[in-house]
């Protein structure tokens, strides 16, 4: 079937039409056990990218090793023209590639403005002369201030803006984490496990949120354990098993492959997992 | 019991310069520990190296005040560096098992009879002051400071003392509240995080652990200058533990709280103390003598301490919310 986004047939490894990241034979050992083995993976620009796979498919050491956390055994890896293997996180953070973190990482007693705030990668205070010399930060403090509290009205954090980071609950500490990787305006955002820990009430908006991102332009690479947000949300899903990528393809058809039922879904293949209520899982059994 | 003599012994040691001296090396470590999270237990050594840096350059290549205050914080700079390329990359508990490790090498060194011609050894270097006391503008005299006596000497080091503290805490202030501070924060709230928004955490660690150092430093200047002695048995452990138990006492993430926890330490100190020798004296504490009240008011302070760290981690000015003991 024909797609925009890969060139031919989808398949483990195809060539994208316009990649953002281009990965070759990433491996990644823990002693004797292989986390991450990939010969070939693209991510497409500009699109909604879903990360799956079971437990221990190796999906955030992937995440580890591409933002720089992790150094892998082999490979090489380019992003938007960079060469980024064995280049330093902070560097590739700066290169427009935030990534967000499992378990979340807001900066607890920090105020949530002064998180957002530190998501910023421009501000010329930052340095240590030139924090002396408040004049020449001061305006540029002013904007991202300005851009800090839009931001955090988008993510109904607005409230919360005075408080310790250490205040919030776990599913606004995620919105918090995913706003402040919004501050520098990054080319590709990765979001590991976004819904995780999250209220229902809130998912809706973290969904929108997410396509909103898209909207503007920005390339989305999530993990994700929740199928019925990747059903929903991702224009493109790769599937992880063992370290390798075992599928690839948009949403509706890489759920029907044999692959990857048989690898990660299961018994519920056919089922929307949001909408299987305990009763239906009870009768089920 | 002379009770005008205990306050003023006490009110004495307020304005002391040894205060002064334990304050600037206890806010060179709220710049380590409070700010940026690192779990530095060898601050002595960085004050060791102000002293012996200023004393060595003065004693043997004959530098004048300047050189010598900036061969020290030079001293210091590069401990820092050195002591920071392998461990800053360590979890913060062994960096403070390296620091304390590093303190204590460094002070053998300066022990050691191997380099006596510069160190001077186990005894230590001695009358290195004269140029810092020439630039004394105030003429010789005893003079009164409510009921305190002190030479024109005693007064010059706790004016520049004193005012090296206030320097110091400007400068920290400064720091603290800009955007570079509010990246040493969130470094030590969680690295990871500040690296994924693209902060070169290392370099600012090495940052921090070079202004704190050379704050420490100056300390060190400070706390040899009044005597003009400066001796390696000074600077072992317990001067790291008594800078400790300064920031912990005023709030390790504040700048009020090392100046105001060091003149509190230090005036305690001394008000047990005569208040205990008042008693011994009065017969009404039998079983002690006068030699070990000395001991005996440490024990007291420690206590004090105890309960001030299990009943107010955050110290006296520390936010409870935004500092803890286990920050």
């Amino acid at each position: 079937m024909a797609n925009q986004i890969s060139v031919g047939e989808p398949a483990p490894g195809c060539k994208k039409v316009d990649p953002i990241l281009v990965a070759s034979n990433v491996t990644r050992q823990f002693g004797g056990l292989t986390a991450v083995n990939v010969e070939h993976l693209e991510i497409p620009r500009g699109q909604i990218t879903a990360l799956i796979g079971p437990n221990g498919a190796g999906k955030t050491t992937m995440f580890n090793l591409l933002t720089g956390f992790d150094k892998p055994n082999t490979g090489e890896w380019d992003f938007d023209g960079h060469k980024l293997a064995g280049v330093a996180s902070y560097k590739v953070a700066r290169l427009g590639m935030i990534r967000t973190f499992q378990l979340t990482k807001a900066l607890s007693l920090l105020t949530v403005l002064d998180n957002m705030r530190l998501g910023d990668q421009k501000n010329p205070g930052e340095g240590f002369l030139a924090s002396f010399l408040r004049p020449s930060w001061k305006r540029h403090e002013a904007k991202i201030t300005a851009k800090a509290d839009e931001l955090l009205k988008r993510f109904k954090l607005d409230a919360k803006r005075e408080d310790y980071a250490a205040a919030l609950s776990g599913g606004q500490r995620k919105l918090l984490e995913m706003a402040r990787a919004l501050m520098s305006d990054p080319k590709l955002v990765m979001l590991d496990e976004p819904m995780a820990g999250v209220n229902p009430a809130l998912t809706q908006s973290l969904l929108e949120h997410i396509k909103g991102l898209k909207e503007s332009g920005t390339t989305v690479l999530f993990v994700e354990h929740d199928m019925h947000m990747v059903r929903h949300i991702s224009d493109w899903v790769i599937v992880m098993a063992e370290g390798k990528v075992v599928a690839e393809g948009p949403p509706a058809e890489v759920m029907k492959n044999p692959a990857v039922i048989d690898a990660y879904l299961g018994a519920h293949a056919n089922s929307d997992l949001g909408d299987v209520t305990i009763g239906d899982a009870k009768e089920g059994n | 019991m002379d009770w005008l003599n205990i306050l003023n012994l006490t009110g004495g040691e307020l304005i002391g310069a040894y205060t002064a001296a334990y304050v600037l090396c206890a806010l060179g470590l709220a710049m380590h520990f409070g700010f940026t999270g690192l779990l530095n237990f060898g601050q002595a050594a960085f004050a060791a190296l102000g002293a012996y840096g200023y004393a060595i350059a003065t004693l043997s290549f004959g530098w004048n005040m300047w050189g010598s205050v900036a061969f020290g914080l030079l001293c210091s700079a590069a401990f820092a560096v050195v002591l920071g390329i392998p461990t800053l990359r360590l979890r913060a508990d062994y960096l403070a098992i390296v620091t304390i490790a590093a303190a204590q090498a460094l002070r053998f060194a300066f022990a050691t009879s191997a380099y006596d011609e510069v160190t001077g050894g186990a005894n230590g270097l001695s009358q290195f002051g004269e140029d810092f006391y020439n630039y004394n503008p105030i003429p010789e005299g005893r003079y009164p400071l409510g009921a305190l006596e002190f030479s024109e000497k005693e007064l010059w080091i706790r004016i520049v003392g004193w005012s090296l503290v206030a320097i110091a805490a400007l400068v920290m202030l400064l720091l603290t509240r800009s955007p570079w501070g509010r990246v040493l924060k969130g470094i030590r709230e969680d690295e990871d995080a500040a690296r994924a928004l693209g902060k070169n955490v290392f370099a600012y660690k090495i940052q921090s652990l070079v202004i704190g150092g050379s704050i420490a430093s100056l300390g060190g200047m400070v706390f040899v200058m009044s005597s003009q002695t400066n001796q390696p048995q000074t600077w072992g452990t317990n001067f790291t533990f008594m800078i400790w138990t300064i920031l912990l006492l005023g709030g390790a993430a504040t700048i009020l709280g090392p100046v105001v926890g060091g003149m509190t330490f230090f005036a305690l100190l001394m008000f047990t103390q005569s208040i205990m020798e008042g008693l011994v004296t009065m017969g009404w504490l039998p079983f002690l003598d006068i030699a070990q009240v000395g001991q005996i008011r440490f024990l007291l302070v420690g206590l004090v301490l105890m309960l001030l760290v299990i009943f107010r981690p955050q110290g006296i000015f520390g936010n409870k919310k935004e500092l803890q003991f286990n920050g």
